[in-house]
């Protein structure tokens, strides 16, 4: 995080949201700005160069995923997706195509700072390059240099796969995973139709990992998008 | 001239031999008239209109309202100028602003007629290929569909190539008529048909192409062009009329001087009488007067005889000129049965007619022919019986009695006007030809019987009387008339006395007779045996008659039966379909009308028709016009089937079309009455069943109504209610917020939050439910463990979970479902939101699956109050909320939950659990084959 303000740009139409945000942004110490429009929100992003997007899908004048896919030509700056319930789909190509989270209408703040929290985190990890050696949460620790995986201070043994589907989900804490995503990164680029693999892991994971699984506290599910490693 | 004039008390019996005489018939009939109808009206001065005949005229403008207005040039021969005429009055309408457009023209090649086509449109014709050439019509749809305001159609007697939809271009001219568009036509006074037989007899050429008269009595306006002979055969001279080498024999052959003052006389009589007619109608709009004495109806009898026709015509004649109405009937004998096809057929056209000439028809059926007419007669109110002279020799009238004769003498007040006919044009009857040709055989068997006879008697002769031997001839004659009927059965008779006095009288092999006693029983014998003949013949008729109507009534029967114990539109049009197949051994089709008054093939297993895309006009043509078409009639002969409008009691409701498998069998009378009896049936059973569904569907409609109304007012109270909350709240904390201590502001904060909450969710279950409704939901089906999908649910429904524990178990190894994530997800959250309503606080819900070969079960357990007893199923039911709700809702989230479920094939339910509270489970079908996963060895850590 650069500075000790942290820029976010808004490119949002409804007024109401808007305003919304700028009251409550700024009182958790970000910086807003603001467009209205797909267009001006790609000049703004080029000028003000932000530490965070807040997209909404519904713009009047362009596609979010065309704001998506412009604003990735040229810069990795997290990119975190308002949108409409119902919308999986639409949720799911903006993700593929680089968004980094999304909060669906109507949200409260508190689970907007948590996504953006996470995405920036994210962004500052993968600036800094340093992986810290040891990962935990709650009970759950995954020792990453020793490939130790404990819950409740008691060993787990997983699988390979499991094992690689558990640190790809660490290293995006927080952040959510589409199933295309993590199929590609833990099976290959050739299974990123197979969703069912993907379930069936992630049950046995759960299944080890989580004390009630039909009630997961880290492993969720976000249906019909993907699913992400809760961190708080 | 009259030949004979008998005036017997109020009987009038004129009969008439002269050839031509039906015109002078019709000039002393018109006489006659001529006097009565003033005393008639003096007798009748005080009449008002009556209200009948004004609502017939209410209801005819009505028509005429609709109805394009029809002008016949009206002329003596051709020649005249008619073309000409009606050219230059179309120039005029065209001058005036009228759309016109000529539909028809015939030139024949006039320079003068052909310069007044100069500035009017002419509609391309058609061309129709006949027998190899191209001959060009009038194009009837393209005419209709360019829907000029006045249509020119030359030459109204013409008759249309085969294959136009009618066989008439006085029938195009009616449609067009129908259709709004008005008409200018032309005419000659020898085409009219019921002046047909005059003409013919005056100019010794025949018209085969006439008009019938009414098409002319329904011209709004009839204009005369006349020309005085002198002028037209001048005209004809100078090459005018036809072409030049046409017309010597032209000149020759019709257009004789004294033709054509005949003709001319007639074409004005004849426009004098429609000028007449007008006059009446005004002074019966007016109501100056006197309407015409109803009363006054004439019946004109017709049979067999080919001179049917002619009686048709001069009662028409008769009929108009006494303004009457007339009823033209036949009467059907049991004998008549076994008469030839062709005979019974020329009855029914003979009756075709008089209807086309304005009659009123009827059939009659009975073995007296006298009795029945004159039952009739005074049932109807007749006043004139039109008869026609008998042909028989006067011993025969003494011997077998004559209708006339009988008819004469009970007829009691009625008049009887004998007519005759012309003996010389008739053709002979089919049934004589007949008599000479194919019954040979039964004449040939008839012998045959009195050969066995004979032989039968041969051996008995040396043991029994000769009385006896009587009795076996008697037997064979029996035999021979129940066998063979009539005629062969007189034959056997003669013969068979023949063979007893040759064979076993004595002198014996000599017709010789030495006891002159046997002359006696020679004649007795005869008698006895033609007696008994005649009996057993006409037992014979009777029987055959009876079984003929008991088949017909069995047929309708059967019919009524099935079509009373069925219901739905398209299964009685199979049915129906299924029993005209059965009695006309073809296809058979129905088109019913649409909302749009089209009609369309019904489909079904029963109805097998192969439609021919050539005739697809023909059904809606059938429908709009409530007149059949196609085989056999005289719209569309060319059709492979027969086109019969299903006429209901409020109009039209479809078309029936039959296609037999022998086009003969829809040439038989009795088959067409049957099929128009069944097909009036089928129109009231699928009126009848039509007008219970419409009634269903209006139940329907109110029934929607008022769910509408319902939903409207639940939604909004609904929706409002949240929405005062958060009001309210939110203008507190504006107005007062300053005064508020922190405690209230968060208080007011949070039922903001919650009431918005609940308000999301509303509009959630609002929107799924309005997508179930609309069949909106699109499944994108994966594969699911339906345990993350009930995690991903409690997940989502964090929050609102506290006051209550979840107990859940779910099997490690459950299978896995192809489902909507997504969706069932949302049923999950329904179910567990209404557990989470109902149940007490702190009380346990329990979530479980379980699965078989079949299906996965996931059940939803509350310890609530449970569900009110006999309200199961209807908690599923949208808007259906149970009384003791903590938080409201709109009564939707089950509904939907049943939506999705069903979706997917699966089923929802719920019961009351044991120990107190509600289970809802819900299940949803697996496939046989789960989706493989490759499997992984647990790899051993890395020390």
């Amino acid at each position: 995080m650069s500075g000790q303000e942290v820029t976010v740009l808004l490119i949002e139409d409804e007024p109401e949201i808007r305003r919304f945000l700028r009251a409550t942004l700024p009182a958790h110490g970000f910086r807003l700005y603001e467009a209205v429009t797909g267009k001006d929100g790609l000049t703004e992003a080029q000028s003000r160069n932000p530490d965070l997007i807040l997209l909404d899908l519904g713009l009047p004048d362009l596609e979010g995923s065309e704001v998506i896919r412009q604003v990735r030509e040229w810069t990795a700056t997290p990119i975190i997706v308002l949108s409409a319930r119902d919308q999986e789909q639409v949720k799911v190509a903006a993700l593929d195509l680089g968004a980094d989270d999304y909060v669906t209408k109507p949200f409260g703040v508190d689970e907007l700072l948590a996504r953006m929290r996470a995405a920036l985190r994210h962004a500052f990890r993968s600036a800094t390059a340093v992986d810290e050696p040891v990962f935990s949460l709650g009970d759950l620790k995954v020792d990453l240099g020793r490939r130790q995986v404990f819950v409740s201070a008691k060993e787990i043994h997983l699988t390979p796969i499991e094992y690689k589907l558990l640190t790809t989900l660490i290293r995006y804490a927080g952040k959510v995973m589409t199933h295309r995503q993590l199929l590609k990164e833990v099976w290959g680029p050739l299974h990123v139709e197979e969703g069912h693999y993907l379930r069936v892991y992630m049950r046995q994971l759960r299944n080890k990992l989580e004390k009630n699984p039909a009630h997961p506290r880290y492993l969720v599910t976000e249906l019909g998008v993907g699913y992400r490693l809760k961190t708080e | 001239m009259i030949n004979r004039a008998q005036v017997v008390g109020k009987r009038h019996a004129l009969s008439l031999t002269d050839p031509g005489i039906s015109f002078r018939l019709i000039q002393a009939v018109q006489s006659i008239l001529n006097y009565v109808s003033p005393i008639a009206h003096n007798l009748m001065e005080d009449r008002r209109p009556d209200p009948d005949a004004l609502l017939r005229r209410a209801k005819a403008e009505e028509a005429d309202q609709t109805r394009g207005k029809l002008k016949v040039f009206f002329g003596a021969t051709a020649g005249v100028g008619k073309t000409y005429a009606m050219l230059g009055a179309a120039h005029e309408q065209q001058n005036d602003g009228v759309d016109v457009a000529i539909g028809w023209v015939e030139t024949h090649g006039r320079a003068e007629t052909e310069a007044l086509l100069e500035g009017l449109t002419i509609l391309p014709p058609r061309p129709v290929e006949h027998r190899g050439t191209t001959l060009r019509e009038f194009d009837l749809d393209a005419a209709l569909a360019r829907r000029p305001q006045l249509i020119l159609m030359d030459e109204l007697a013409h008759t249309n190539a085969p294959g136009s939809r009618h066989p008439k271009r006085w029938q195009d001219v009616k449609e067009l008529l129908k259709a709004g568009i008005n008409v200018y036509t032309t005419v000659n006074v020898q085409h009219l048909e019921c002046l047909n037989d005059v003409v013919a007899q005056i100019t010794g050429v025949r018209v085969s192409e006439t008009v019938p008269d009414s098409v002319l009595e329904q011209a709004d306006d009839v204009e005369l062009i006349d020309l005085p002979p002198d002028d037209l055969l001048q005209r004809l001279k100078d090459g005018k009329v036809y072409m030049p080498e046409q017309a010597q024999q032209a000149l020759q052959n019709f257009f004789r001087k004294g033709n054509l003052i005949a003709l001319r006389e007639l074409a004005l009589r004849r426009t004098a009488e429609q000028v007449d007619q007008q006059m009446e109608v005004y002074r019966r709009d007016h109501a100056v007067v006197r309407t015409w004495p109803a009363a006054e109806t004439i019946m004109v009898c017709v049979n067999m005889k080919p001179r049917g026709p002619r009686l048709v015509r001069a009662a028409r004649t008769m009929a108009t000129g006494l303004h009457a109405k007339w009823i033209a009937v036949y009467v059907q004998t049991p004998r008549h049965l076994c008469m030839p096809q062709a005979d019974r057929d020329r009855a029914h056209q003979t009756l075709r007619l008089a209807e086309m000439l304005g009659a009123e028809t009827a059939v009659l059926s009975g073995a007296n022919v006298v009795q029945e007419l004159l039952t009739y007669a005074r049932m109807r109110n007749v006043s004139k019986i039109i008869v026609g002279k008998p042909v028989r020799a006067r011993w025969k009238e003494v011997v077998i009695g004559s209708v006339v004769a009988d008819l004469v003498q009970q007829s009691g007040e009625t008049d009887i006007y004998v007519i005759t006919g012309e003996a010389g044009e008739s053709r002979p009857l089919a049934s004589q030809a007949l008599k000479r040709n194919s019954p040979w055989l039964s004449y040939g068997l008839g012998v045959a019987g009195v050969a066995l006879s004979t032989a039968v008697a041969w051996l008995m002769f040396p043991y029994f009387s000769v009385a006896n031997l009587i009795l076996v001839y008697l037997m064979g004659v029996v035999l021979v008339a129940i066998r063979y009927g009539r005629g062969p059965s007189v034959l056997a008779s003669v013969l068979s006395v023949a063979a007893f006095d040759f064979f076993f009288v004595p002198p014996y092999l000599s017709f010789a007779v030495s006891d002159i006693q046997y002359l006696l029983t020679f004649a007795v014998m005869l008698v006895v045996a033609l007696t008994i003949s005649g009996l057993a013949a006409r037992t014979k008729q009777q029987a055959e008659l009876a079984r003929h109507q008991e088949r017909r009534t069995a047929v309708l029967y059967a019919l009524s039966r099935d079509l009373a114990t069925h219901r739905g539109t398209g299964l009685l049009a199979q049915l129906a379909a299924k029993h005209l197949r059965e009695v006309f051994d073809g296809q058979v089709a129905i088109f019913l009308a649409d909302a749009d008054k089209r009609v369309q093939l019904q489909r079904g297993e029963l109805l097998h028709f192969e439609f021919d895309p050539k005739e697809s006009g023909v059904a809606q043509w059938v429908f709009e016009h409530n007149e059949r078409a196609g085989l056999g009639t005289d719209t569309l002969p060319g059709a492979s089937a027969l086109y019969l409008p299903l006429i209901g009691s409020a109009g039209s409701i479809g078309v029936v079309a039959v296609r037999p498998s022998e086009s003969s069998r829809l040439s038989d009378t009795d088959q067409l009455h049957l099929l128009e009896s069944l097909v009036n049936q089928i129109a009231l059973a699928i009126e009848r069943t039509r007008l219970s569904e419409e009634a269903q569907q209006a139940h329907v409609r109110a029934e929607s109504e008022r769910m509408r109304n319902a939903i409207l007012s639940s939604v909004s109270h609904d929706l409002r209610t949240p929405l005062a909350t958060i009001t309210g709240a939110a203008s507190s904390l504006l107005d007062e917020g300053g005064r508020l201590d922190p405690a209230a502001r968060l208080e007011l904060a949070r039922s903001v939050y919650r009431e918005a909450d609940r308000l999301d969710r509303l509009l959630k279950n609002l929107l799924d439910m309005m997508r179930i409704e609309a069949g909106a939901v699109q499944l994108s089906k994966e594969w699911h463990p339906v345990d993350e999908v009930v995690g991903a649910a409690l997940s989502r429904l964090e929050g609102r979970l506290r006051d209550h524990t979840f107990n859940t178990a779910f099997p490690a190894d459950l299978p896995l479902a192809l489902v909507d994530g997504v969706l069932l997800e949302q049923v999950m959250i329904n179910l567990v939101e209404n557990a989470v309503k109902y149940a007490p606080s702190g009380s346990a819900i329990d979530l479980s699956a379980s699965a078989n070969d079949r299906e996965v079960v996931v059940e939803v357990a509350d310890r609530g109050p449970g569900i009110p007893a006999g309200e199961e199923a209807r908690i599923f039911d949208k808007f259906y909320r149970a009384k003791p709700a903590r938080e409201g809702g709109v009564g939707l989230g089950l509904t939907i939950c049943r939506g999705i479920i069903e979706a997917h094939g699966g089923r929802i339910w719920a019961e009351n659990r044991r120990g107190g509270g509600a289970v809802f489970r819900f299940a949803i079908p697996l496939l046989e084959r789960q989706p493989s996963v490759e499997s992984e060895q647990a790899e051993p850590k890395l020390a």
